[in-house]
């Protein structure tokens, strides 16, 4: 009844503005990493295949293994991660099973608050953290008031601090996607489980922690992934080059000096460690849907 | 947690504590932050008495005395505006034509559409930098860094909640309105105007003012397509300021942003939610979509 073009119009200009701002600048990214320079250090992008130059992908891919000189941010990168998200689990399950299941008539109230920090910036919340956790902020006098005299300065280069700050900052994109999915969660499979014998700690294990697998691995994407490109953390938190993520060697090489084809070959290995993320929760998410059926 | 163990179903007092605990934990520090913008003292950390010099009557070192201040947030406030005015009628057109259009290519350039929301936001802001200072060739060229640039930059991330939004209200509106309407002999231009987006209008508004929040609170991509000082935005500002000594006007400042920020939301919250009761949906499932676009 609507003529064939009819709806390819509507998504034509949108996708004329992704081809142009999505497309072309992913492509100007790869000929900036396969390019050379010129006298003045600037980059000269191998706009035509065929005339690349490997040199800095090379660099960039061999300096991110274990030895090389990327090493230690990819390492950290790793390490924080991890365990940002392995901090981001045990905090945020039994928030959002409490208010899955138990919240009763403060479900609405919960998810509001729960709600709120996503809509507070994210430098705003982080600008919080600057101020109680400078050397004479609320955090040490605390410390101070249980007798530990000198408490460490948690804004020059810990790693704790820079693990806890991510964890806080991406904390509730994993707790919404969750509650929604144990929300989901047919509450007479629960009681099956329980008529048939089981008990409490048996229903959660068996029941409860599988069929609330799919959306943890969601959450964990959704958390895990902007964190492997953060930077703005790190500098907020630490400051310092030792507790230094892939994010902010490439922040340095693009903003900071000559090295901008070496800085798009690391976004380009960034791009290669999120592609392994993403396989990998393809492949995960596939497995449990043919575990489900 | 042990009595919880032993009869979990019974009041889960751990999960009750822990829940709280955890909303004390997010939302404690950003009250105490908004509270040192009343500090009395230079300090941002400890509490020296209650003012609101930060805020105004300081004709210099006050939030809305200081014209770098005042100048950062007109120009957030500007890029919001911009990002809008495109944003919103560029992801409505998508919306429907990926929701209605059939074939391969409207799979693709729906992956296409999804790429901003999956990869850090890194990753486009220098693919976006390179791309305004290394390709010499028109269009790309015409752009400078500074506004044309941040507001190219902001719309292309926050574009696929636009979509995203209005197109889940599409589906949960269904083809039946329109067909009515096309057996009742309305043209394809009457069914647009008199159907599909008086029905759509709710989650139009509501993703606007989502666009307007984004915006307010982005900070990779604006930043690397700044210029200069004069295209500094807030959370520009924030960044390069929250580890100097900085007076609690910056306190102000962000409070300023949050402000915005969630009044924005908040109102899109209450216009999707009326268009939820259309529908009877719950209301929590308008917290839930207006916060994490499910793809």
């Amino acid at each position: 009844m609507y003529p064939r073009w009819y709806w390819r119009a509507f998504a034509l200009p949108g996708v004329l503005w992704l081809c142009l701002f999505v497309v072309v600048p992913t492509y100007a990214l790869v000929a900036v990493a396969t390019g050379r320079i010129d006298e003045l250090f600037q980059p000269l992008p191998a706009w035509l295949p065929g005339t690349w130059n490997i040199g800095f992908l090379n660099k960039a891919f061999s300096g991110a293994l274990p030895g090389g000189e990327y090493w230690a941010t990819i390492r950290n990168t790793l390490v924080y991660v991890v365990a940002a998200l392995a901090l981001c689990w045990v905090i945020g399950y039994p928030v959002a099973y409490y208010i899955a299941r138990h919240a009763g008539r403060t479900k609405s109230l919960l998810l509001v608050l729960l709600v709120l920090p996503f809509w507070v910036s994210y430098l705003m919340r982080m600008l919080a953290w600057v101020g109680l956790l400078s050397p004479d902020g609320y955090a040490n006098q605390a410390l101070q008031a249980v007798g530990i005299a000198h408490p460490p300065d948690w804004l020059a280069g810990q790693p704790l601090s820079v693990i806890a700050a991510l964890a806080y900052g991406y904390i509730p994109f994993f707790i919404l996607p969750l509650c929604a999915g144990l929300d989901r969660i047919d509450r007479s499979l629960l009681d099956a489980a329980r008529d048939l014998g089981a008990a409490p700690v048996g229903v959660f294990l068996h029941v409860t922690l599988p069929l609330s697998r799919p959306s943890m691995l969601a959450g964990s994407a959704l958390v895990a992934l902007p964190m492997f490109g953060d930077f703005y953390t790190n500098d907020l938190i630490s400051g310092a080059s030792r507790t230094s993520m892939l994010g902010n060697q490439v922040n340095l090489y693009l903003l900071g000096g000559p090295q901008k084809n070496l800085g798009a070959s690391l976004v380009i290995v960034l791009m290669a460690i999120l592609l392994v993320a993403m396989a990998y929760y393809v492949y995960a998410t596939a497995r449990e849907s043919t575990r489900a059926t | 947690m042990i009595s919880w163990l032993r009869n979990p179903w019974g009041r889960p007092r751990f999960l009750v504590a822990s829940t709280w605990l955890y909303m004390a934990w997010a939302l404690v520090p950003v009250a105490i932050a908004i509270a040192f913008s009343f500090n009395n003292g230079r300090s941002r950390s400890v509490w020296q008495g209650f003012s609101t010099r930060w805020w105004w009557g300081d004709p210099n070192l006050s939030v809305f005395g200081n014209p770098t201040y005042t100048h950062a947030l007109a120009h957030s406030l500007e890029l919001a505006l911009l990002d809008m005015a495109i944003a919103a009628p560029l992801g409505v057109t998508l919306a429907l034509g990926l929701t209605r259009w059939r074939g391969p290519g409207s799979r693709a350039a729906n992956l296409l559409m999804l790429f901003p929301l999956v990869t850090p936001e890194l990753v486009m802001a220098v693919s976006l930098l390179l791309l305004f200072t290394q390709l010499a060739i028109v269009p790309f060229a015409l752009v400078e860094l500074g506004t044309a640039a941040q507001v190219i930059g902001q719309v292309t991330v926050s574009l696929p909640y636009v979509v995203v939004i209005v197109r889940s209200r599409l589906v949960s509106i269904g083809p039946e309105y329109e067909e009515a309407a096309r057996d009742l002999g309305a043209t394809s231009a009457q069914v647009l105007r008199t159907v599909l987006l008086p029905l759509l209008l709710p989650a139009i508004l509501a993703s606007t003012l989502v666009v307007f929040a984004l915006s307010m609170d982005n900070f990779v991509v604006t930043q690397y397509l700044s210029a200069d000082q004069s295209t500094m935005t807030i959370p520009m500002y924030l960044y390069g300021n929250t580890r100097g000594a900085g007076t609690p006007a910056l306190n102000a400042l962000a409070s300023i942003m949050v402000f915005l920020t969630l009044l924005a939301v908040s109102l899109a919250f209450v216009t999707y939610r009326l268009a939820l009761r259309w529908t009877k949906q719950p209301a929590a499932s308008a917290l839930r979509e207006l916060t994490i676009p499910e793809a």
